[in-house]
């Protein structure tokens, strides 16, 4: 209720100020147009009375002043032209002062000064220095800063700079330094002591209307700035230490935290490297209040920009020792501020690493040194649970990874990992997946076994179960994604030298063997193939295959690989375990090392016949068996023939309770094991005939179906595979027979119609057309085949 | 003219991280009509990676898949072209022509797209074609020592289709060309 009465009552003042102006105007216009002096003095007095009030706040005192303004310019135009009222400027600047209050002398004095100084008849110095001091008489805070800012606006242009219009004898730019000095320091005590004047107000409101004022006190800081007589060393003996001793002296959090940013804003960055050190002395002498720390940060990202935009200023950080400095400056502020929180002082660090990062980088010393100041910070402390803090503490981290496009650059620095260890379970692995994806998106490669060591140290979050969490309160996706990186990664760990490699693998192995059958179907791969990969450059070296005494050689890589597939069998996964098994033979193969592909192989076998159930992963797993056994040519005729025989079992094995058409194909597929064993062959494919026509008869008991059909087909196709490569157990007349057998049951009643086995039929007699036409040999091999 | 995108054998993340940067910046969405791929992927990320270069897919089943259920062969018509997409782990022996052209037989189709050796081939025989496109990220295979980074382009356009095979060789993309015309459009 109160609050918007005053509201309104501020309205209704506002409006009768400015209602009073524009009274007082229109007599001021009459009195101008007709120069008439006195009644120019009268009634501009008067005018000027409205800004006599102290009703009002800021804001509205600002929409009045700026009336004033406006009339005021008038006026000093008039006094400006002498013959208009003739009256010379030195009696006119005596005159004004006879008026009857303070406030309007003072406006009207300032804008006869302005006039004086432009007319030189008095040196600048001496009319700036008189009006900066009569000033002193209004003590209002809001009536005396608007008084003081106009004092600012109209001397602005008439200071005694060096080739400026006012530069003259005795009158220097040091002059100019002094006045502006002065009129900041009033301003400054007048805005502190705002909060102290005028009804009682919720802190709220006031700071926000003494913010509103700020700027009139800060502009008196851009004129020294815009000074050329000063130099840097005005600066830094005269300027600077003035103005900090106001900053300090004035005890008010709302002044310093302002003015510290704005001399960081308005003075040059050469300036402060060079003064840094009293600059950041002032710091820990400020109101613990102050969010010294946003100001700290403000320097350090100018100061980073600084040397960015201008490389060859580099070493004068070094020189002034820029680094150092800020870094005590940063420890005595976290002393200093006890209340800090702990989200403070990282943010302190995190400047301090982006300005490191920017001005020293191949200082890894000082990147460091910044790292370890935080683990002192967080130590003693719970595993981190604001969230704040720990945002801060990621971006810390991630900084060196944005920086150096080397990734492994982070990896030696000693703290790294100890900040790390600071975060809780779930930050961790979220900072171990951006290590992972700087790594990938910069195909960086880590080379060595002790970085791969750091690495895999660092990012052990993801590789096993840590300390009070598990797998299970893992989002699936989230989990996948983890361990598809993890894979990932595998493959930018990579070094030439072969021994060093084969270190690499096992360094990696030792990590990665704790991770738990969850893990296991993710990462073993990668590493499996890693070691494949090394096995084949051996064998591409000149000269022998690595000898068993070389460090690196195939046989223990062997060895090696047998012990990590066989830890899949914790999880279980039998199907990837085959696969690997049967990689691993071929390798051994071409190395030529008979009994380590035939224990593959065995190993394979076992997993087939004790594990792999479903009659699906079966047939691909026999497929696969086989592929790879007909490839073999390492093994002798015992070894071979038991394999085959094995796998002819395999595929037969379960016959009733796999379904037909699977199982038969799978027999047929046997035939290739064996190119040269035809009877083999021969036996096989009878097998599947007689096992085709035993299909057929329980088709002809069951409901109609093609199914021995397209078998049918298939094995004409076989046959004619055969036939094609010389082997005589294949005569035309057992093709035409088949063919006709097709024939017959394509037509029979009890055959439903199956379009792809036609199709299929049909491309096969097509094919046979096709070879016939062909002529020279194979014409005349395929020649008897009636169609 | 319609744009075939023929590949497989990536074997992400198991023998590789992921596509050459090169491959990657050449398939650009919006530009291929059909992507055809011969399986091992062989993990979701990629399978949709290629659906937003071009989201008609078709995928055999390779088998170190995550995904079981892709079909073991897949048959499609495109234009006048029948083709069949399968893995080829289940031809044996792998990459034999033969063997194949009975796979294309059986699975009556113009074009044969089978993988599993790592291997670029492209037979013609009969009426038909085999292609085998290799591997799109050049991965380790117990068949294949020297293994390029490579996939298959095919250009249908009536009863012609042109297969340009893309090859990153020593860093540089190479592309080679191979044409191929229909003798009689396909019966319905």
């Amino acid at each position: 209720m109160m609050i918007s009465d005053g509201i309104e009552d501020e309205e209704k003042w506002l409006a009768e100020g400015i209602a009073g102006i524009q009274h007082n105007a229109f007599y001021l216009h009459r009195a101008l147009d007709s120069n008439n002096l006195r009644e120019v003095l009268k009634y501009s007095a008067q005018l000027l009375s409205e800004l006599r009030t102290s009703k009002l706040s800021p804001h509205k005192y600002y929409e009045l002043y700026m009336r004033v303004f406006d009339e005021l310019r008038r006026l000093e135009m008039f006094f400006k032209d002498e013959d208009r009222h003739g009256c010379p400027v030195v009696d006119l600047y005596e005159l004004v002062q006879h008026a009857g209050n303070i406030l309007p002398r003072l406006y009207l004095l300032c804008t006869v000064g302005s006039v004086y100084i432009k007319s030189k008849e008095a040196p600048a110095k001496d009319v700036l220095k008189d009006l900066v001091e009569m000033c002193h008489a209004v003590q209002h805070p809001i009536r005396g800063l608007f008084l003081r800012s106009y004092l600012t606006q109209i001397s602005r242009d008439k200071l005694p700079d060096i080739a400026s219009d006012y530069e003259g004898e005795g009158d220097t730019f040091m002059d100019a330094v002094e006045f502006v000095l002065q009129n900041f320091a009033e301003m400054n005590k007048l805005w502190v002591r705002m909060q102290h004047q005028g009804p009682m107000r919720e802190k709220e409101k006031l700071d926000k209307e003494r913010n509103e004022l700020r700027d009139l006190v800060g502009k008196n800081l851009h004129v020294l700035s815009q000074i050329e007589g000063v130099d840097l060393e005005i600066y830094r003996d005269i300027i600077l230490p003035r103005v900090l001793e106001q900053v300090v002296n004035c005890k008010d959090e709302l002044a310093q935290y302002y003015l510290m940013d704005c001399i960081i804003q308005v003075f040059p960055d050469e300036y402060h490297l060079q003064t840094l050190e009293t600059l950041l002395g002032a710091c820990p002498q400020l109101q613990s209040a102050v969010d010294i720390k946003t100001v700290l940060s403000g320097l350090m990202e100018r100061l980073s920009n600084y040397a960015a935009s201008s490389p060859e200023v580099l070493p004068e950080f070094l020189q002034v020792e820029a680094f150092t400095k800020l870094s005590n400056a940063i420890g005595k502020v976290i002393e200093a501020q006890v209340d800090m929180p702990v989200v403070g002082a990282i943010s302190l660090y995190v400047s301090l690493l982006t300005f490191t990062l920017h001005v020293h980088p191949d200082r890894l010393d000082y990147v460091d040194q910044v790292l370890g100041a935080c683990v002192r910070k967080l130590s003693g402390k719970a595993k981190l649970e604001d969230s704040r803090v720990t945002k801060q503490v990621v971006a810390l981290l991630s900084a060196p990874l944005e920086k150096y496009d080397d990734v492994v650059t982070a990896l030696t620095l000693s703290n790294y990992p100890r900040v790390m260890d600071h975060l809780d379970a779930a930050t961790n692995k979220i900072m171990a997946m951006v290590i992972i994806q700087s790594i990938m998106r910069n195909s960086t490669s880590v080379s060595t076994s002790d970085k791969v060591e750091v690495l895999f140290e660092l990012i052990k979050g993801l590789i096993k179960d840590m300390d009070g969490t598990s797998t299970d309160d893992l989002d699936e996706e989230d989990f996948k994604e983890e361990q598809n990186s993890v894979a990932r990664l595998m493959h930018m760990v990579y070094n030439d030298d072969p021994e060093e490699m084969l270190t690499i693998i096992n360094t990696v192995w030792k990590h990665i063997m704790a991770g738990g059958p969850k893990r296991l179907p993710f990462t073993v791969p990668p590493l499996v193939f890693s070691a494949l990969k090394l096995v084949r450059k051996l064998l591409g070296q000149d000269g022998d295959v690595a000898g068993e005494e070389a460090p690196a050689n195939p046989k223990k890589i062997f060895q090696l690989l047998n012990q990590i597939i066989e830890a899949l069998s914790i999880v279980p996964s039998p199907e990837l375990a085959l696969r690997l098994y049967l990689q691993c033979a071929e390798a051994a193969n071409d190395c030529d090392l008979e009994p380590v592909a035939y224990e593959f192989f065995t190993q394979a076998f076992v997993l087939y016949e004790e594990e792999v159930a479903d009659s699906r992963a079966q047939v691909t797993a026999i497929h696969l068996i086989i592929g790879t056994l007909q490839r073999m040519n390492v093994f002798g005729v015992e070894n071979r023939d038991t394999l085959t025989h094995k796998a002819t079992g395999c595929g037969a094995y379960h016959a009733s309770l796999i379904p037909m058409g699977l199982n038969r194909r799978s027999t047929l597929r046997l035939m290739r094991v064996g190119e040269g064993k035809l009877i083999r062959v021969l036996l096989c494919l009878k097998r599947s005939l007689r096992i085709a026509n035993a299909a057929q008869q329980m088709v002809n008991v069951t409901r109609g179906s093609s199914g021995p059909v397209t078998l049918f087909v298939e094995i004409l196709n076989k046959y004619l595979y055969f036939f094609e490569k010389g082997s005589p157990q294949i005569t035309t007349a057992a093709i035409q027979g088949l063919v006709e057998l097709i024939k017959t049951e394509m037509q029979s009643d009890s055959t439903t119609s199956n379009p792809s086995s036609d199709a299929f039929f049909a491309s096969t007699l097509r094919y046979i057309q096709f070879q016939k036409q062909k002529g020279g040999a194979m014409g005349e091999k395929y020649d008897p085949i009636k169609l | 003219m319609v744009l075939v995108l023929a590949l497989g054998d990536l074997h992400v993340p198991h023998r590789a991280a992921d596509l050459p940067p090169k491959f990657k910046s050449m398939l650009v969405p919006g530009k291929i009509q059909h992507v055809i791929c011969t399986g091992n992927l062989c993990v979701k990320e990629v399978h949709d990676y290629l659906k937003t270069v071009c989201p008609d897919l078709h995928i055999a089943l390779g088998e170190y898949d995550e995904e079981t259920r892709y079909p073991e062969t897949k048959t499609l018509t495109i234009g006048q072209f029948k083709l069949g997409v399968g893995h080829g782990h289940q031809v044996i022996p792998w990459g034999d022509l033969d063997s194949l052209a009975m796979l294309q037989r059986q699975l009556d189709v113009d074009i044969l797209v089978t993988g599993h050796t790592h291997q670029f081939t492209a037979y013609k025989h009969e009426a038909g074609v085999v292609i085998n496109p290799g591997s799109a990220t050049g991965s380790y295979s117990s068949i294949n020592y020297d293994v390029n980074p490579s996939f298959v382009l095919m250009d249908i356009d009536g009863l012609r289709v042109v297969v340009y095979v893309y090859e990153l060789i020593d860093g540089e993309v190479k592309v080679d060309k191979i044409d191929f015309k229909k003798t009689t459009a396909s019966s319905t």
